[in-house]
């Protein structure tokens, strides 16, 4: 990684989160699908306009805008959930995780899985 | 920022974003966990469709899953760096594999990735059993479905009962031998995981 933000200190994150540390959608997990709803705008916050771009061909998953965009998950829960509260983009979530009452995903879904492992 | 991983990072450029297909609804994840160079890295390449990625979640222990940045600057957090690839299952569903640092110390900030995954793969090298044991404990703890691999690269000496019983592994948990650098074996032991979720799902509707 050429650019990664491991080599920056805190200031960086500080200034593109506004110094937020809190208010992320705490609904938005590491595999939530995020689709792009408008074209990034003039005068917009980098990082922004960058998610925006990056999902306009199709869905992106927290952890893959995370990892091309060289910040932490953390940080961009924050910046999502910026986009989502202005209708910018929309996200998918996975179906609900699965609790101690509901523990395991549904036979059809594991089968879907098999066949596209055997595939492989 | 105190920053760890378990696998050096890829000196390769960056791989341009490759998107989804536009009807991609669901998504998906399993957990690899293991001990330092065990190949989580090497399973998760062999079977992603996409270079391996590599991001970092960034928490304080104080913060109990609240992620705090103010934390990242007093220095009291700690940043952890997972791999991860995907697997396109059919046009709505998307499969992710999250390689993860199996150690005690960084269990905490699994919790919150582990929470919704149908399952985890525990990576063992006979070398180092011991690294495993706490991962053990805490998928058994937490009902999360597991199966353990054991990466021999290819040149095992050991034995999978010796390896069973040096794990003291109940026997209901599946255990796989493994060449992580194989793209067929790593898949097999994917699919070892889901056929066992699928048993507990089915024995559990009986």
């Amino acid at each position: 990684m050429s650019r990664s933000h491991r080599q920056e200190g805190p200031d960086r994150l500080y200034v593109i989160t506004s110094g937020r540390s809190a208010g992320a959608d705490e609904s938005l997990d590491a595999v939530t699908l995020i689709a792009a709803e408008s074209e990034p705008a003039p005068g917009m916050q980098s990082e922004h306009a960058e998610i925006l771009r990056m999902c306009a061909a199709g869905p992106m998953a927290v952890v893959e805008i995370s990892a091309h965009l060289h910040l932490p998950v953390a940080v961009v829960r924050i910046l999502l959930t910026d986009l989502l509260d202005s209708g910018r983009v929309t996200a998918r979530h996975p179906r609900p995780a699965p609790s101690p009452a509901t523990p395991l995903a549904s036979p059809d879904v594991l089968e879907k899985v098999l066949v596209a492992l055997h595939n492989l | 920022m105190h920053s760890t991983t378990s696998e050096p990072p890829s000196p390769a450029p960056d791989a341009a974003p490759v998107p989804l297909l536009a009807t991609a609804e669901q998504a998906l994840k399993i957990a690899v966990v293991g001990g330092f160079g065990v190949g989580k890295t090497t399973l998760v390449r062999s079977v992603s469709e996409i270079r391996p990625l590599n991001t970092e979640e960034t928490m304080t222990r104080a913060g109990d899953g609240v992620d705090d940045l103010h934390g990242v600057e007093a220095k009291r957090s700690t940043t952890v760096a997972f791999d991860f690839g995907r697997i396109t299952l059919d046009a709505t569903s998307v499969l992710y594999v999250f390689g993860a640092p199996g150690q005690e110390r960084f269990w905490f900030l699994w919790d919150r990735l582990f929470s919704g995954a149908l399952g985890a793969v525990v990576l063992v090298d006979t070398r180092r059993l011991a690294d495993s044991f706490y991962a053990i404990d805490r998928l058994e703890a937490q009902g999360t479905p597991f199966v353990v691999a054991h990466n021999d690269f290819g040149e095992s000496t050991h034995d999978l009962d010796e390896v069973r019983s040096a794990l003291d592994l109940d026997p209901g948990v599946p255990l796989v031998r493994c060449d992580a650098r194989e793209r067929d074996s790593a898949k097999q032991v994917l699919i070892a995981l889901v056929r066992h979720v699928r048993s507990l799902v089915t024995e559990g509707s009986r």
